[in-house]
């Protein structure tokens, strides 16, 4: 009985030690290289859920701009390795060799200045996470410093998303236009496309998730955790109990930014190309989407909505490419309307007290049984043992 | 504007909403460990003048000055973290939080981002938890998701949750609306108790309950103040007879 309360109260961990067993164990052995790289890719659309799951489910505020900080992690990261890509001797044919390729299309003869940092690694990893934590402090410090909220704020972060795509393909010869920044290659040396270096990048995008889900829930056992909920019960309550509440939406709007960047530049290193294609607003609903499904309130739950809705587009749109967009928005009014909290609601309030039911009986029935064996039946004394059986 | 030994000294204080004044020049004093119960009809500016004072409406002109701090300008956190403490018309609580951490959440420590995710429910908070669910009635019922309460404990839960601030100026607004005749009881009980330290104002429609509780009540009128004094006065003035009590 000791052992089982144990598990009861551990379970917040246990459930992240077989997600770690699945992404580290199982799928590394039942996937080949090339799932396994789409699998990784996947992941790093997993940061952007748990984000949501802080931002969304834990604060209340609905974001559908993700797909900026995404983005601008990626390409953060993609500016440092097309740098790379671009020296002298492999570009040695266009007319200023030295410079990526997009720059000397665009009839650009020099690195620009605001490039030049990107030259560094150490540089180029700060900004993967300090550029998007930027920009989301001045927005969202702007708006909830002025109560703007709730649809208000969703639809200000779509247009940032909106601003941010005409940007990156306006300006051609500095962001590499509608393409992207194709034909990456190598980090300080290391061929980043080969299987090996596919496989390392892989166990760092799931143990760098698995180490995120443990902060995160570091965060939401913290008071703060417990601040963002009574914040989005009761906004006014916590404001006249003395708190900032701006300053507690800022900060998790920074931390959903910050995860986001981190995955932006996971995918950027396992795809081997960034392009305002992950920027935008379509992507950016995605990715709220995947937290619905997962369970907006649960970090494990949104992982797997994450790869289970990745995995239904990469099969679906290799099969029936047409249809892929119609289900996926039939998959998200379905899920919201049914199962407010995703698969994780469905495992927590319907799979998990069914099987306690189904226990209790058969321990009941079990019972039942003994005493008749032993004694005619005394229900005044079977009644109590299938009680606790349901409340454990 | 001079200094005061008032806990709380209101001057001229004047709000309008698109050129109707709620609040009409309205001054009043409330002294240090003071009971002041506000009556006065529906829309005469009780709940605006609260509202006013925490900062959750921005005055029009006029002064608020708190232990001879000026308040208005200031934000509802700072305000908060002054001294002052509201309690909302309707319970005010986290109904999906269990009644420990309503009043943990409320402990007036670790209100900045860095210093709620460093914050430690250390013995302390949690014997300050205990106190106060004893003085409110509550210290059976901590585990118990406050949604769950019935309305009169959610009422005391919220009484609590200011409690644990150790505000110097208590404001509530019709803490026993809705309440049972043994609730109002065990609530006067409870009012006469914390307003030891503290000054207390107190909106409240019930005759007898704010006999039982005052010490000095306020009548308002359409933004303004119409009388003030002993409840035995203020029943005996014709003016109050004439708008509020008489009909």
């Amino acid at each position: 009985m000791n052992q089982f309360k144990a598990w009861i109260t551990s379970r917040g961990l246990g459930s992240v030690a077989i997600l770690a067993v699945l992404l580290l164990v199982v799928f590394p052995l039942v996937f080949d290289i090339f799932r396994l790289n789409l699998v990784g890719k996947y992941l790093t659309y997993g940061f952007v859920a748990l984000g949501l799951v802080m931002l969304w489910g834990y604060g209340g505020v609905l974001s559908l701009g993700q797909g900026v900080f995404f983005g601008l992690g990626g390409y953060a990261m993609a500016m440092f390795l097309k740098l790379e890509a671009s020296d002298p001797i492999s570009t040695k044919i266009q007319s200023t060799p030295g410079i990526p390729d997009f720059m000397d299309w665009n009839q650009l003869t020099a690195l620009p200045l605001w490039w030049k940092p990107f030259e560094y690694l150490p540089f180029s990893l700060i900004a993967v996470i300090a550029v998007p934590t930027l920009l989301a402090f001045i927005i969202s410090y702007a708006m909830f410093k002025r109560r703007v909220g709730g649809v208000y704020f969703a639809i200000i972060t779509q247009a940032v998303a909106l601003i941010l795509t005409v940007l990156i393909i306006g300006q051609q010869g500095y962001t590499g236009g509608v393409n992207g920044m194709t034909d990456l290659k190598t980090l300080l040396g290391w061929d980043i496309r080969t299987d090996s270096a596919k496989y390392i990048l892989y166990y760092l995008c799931a143990l760098m998730l698995l180490g995120t889900i443990v902060l995160c829930a570091w965060i939401q056992r913290s008071k703060l955790g417990t601040l963002l909920l009574a914040m989005r019960d009761k906004e006014d309550r916590v404001r006249f109990s003395g708190y900032d509440v701006a300053m507690f939406k800022v900060f998790v709007f920074c931390l959903a930014a910050a995860l986001s960047g981190i995955g932006g530049a996971l995918f950027t290193l396992q795809v081997g190309f960034m392009s305002p294609s992950f920027v935008g607003i379509v992507p950016s609903i995605e990715m709220v989407i995947y937290a619905a499904v997962g369970g907006r309130l649960s970090l494990v739950g949104a992982v797997y909505g994450t790869l289970l809705v990745n995995f239904g587009k990469t099969y679906f749109s290799e099969s029936f490419p047409d249809l892929w967009l119609f289900l996926m928005a039939a998959l998200f009014i379905g899920v919201t309307m049914a199962f407010p909290e995703g698969l994780a609601g469905v495992w927590t309030q319907k799979i998990v007290p069914w099987w306690q039911r189904n226990q209790a009986q058969r321990r009941a029935v079990r019972l039942a049984v003994a005493k008749d064996a032993a004694t005619p039946a005394d229900p005044s004394s079977a009644a109590p043992t299938t009680l606790s059986g349901q409340s454990a | 504007m001079s200094n005061t030994d008032f806990a709380l000294a209101v001057e001229d204080l004047t709000v309008s909403f698109d050129g109707f004044k709620a609040i009409d020049k309205l001054t009043l004093y409330i002294d240090k460990n003071e009971l002041r119960v506000i009556i006065g009809p529906n829309g005469a500016g009780k709940t605006t003048l609260l509202d006013l004072i925490c900062g959750k409406t921005k005055a029009s002109g006029g002064s608020i000055k708190f232990k001879n701090e000026e308040l208005t300008g200031l934000d509802e956190h700072i305000r908060v973290r002054r001294g002052i403490g509201r309690k909302f018309q309707t319970p005010s609580i986290y109904e999906n939080l269990s009644v420990f951490q309503n009043l943990e959440v409320s402990y007036p420590a670790g209100r900045s981002v860095f210093g709620a995710l460093g914050f430690k429910c250390t013995d302390e908070v949690k014997a300050r938890v205990q106190v106060v669910a004893e003085e409110i009635g509550l210290a059976d019922a901590l585990d118990m998701e406050a949604g769950l309460l019935s309305h009169g404990q959610k009422q005391w839960l919220e009484i609590g949750m200011l409690l644990m601030q150790e505000p110097e100026l208590l404001m509530l607004d019709e803490p026993i609306a809705g309440m049972s005749a043994r609730e109002r009881e065990l609530t006067a009980e409870l009012l006469k108790r914390i307003c030891k330290n503290r000054s207390v104002i107190v909106i409240e429609h019930d005759m007898e309950f704010v006999k039982q509780i005052a010490h000095k009540v306020t009548v308002m009128h359409q933004g303004k103040i119409l009388a003030e004094g002993s409840m035995e006065a203020v029943q005996a003035d014709p003016k109050v007879i004439d708008v509020y009590l008489g009909h």
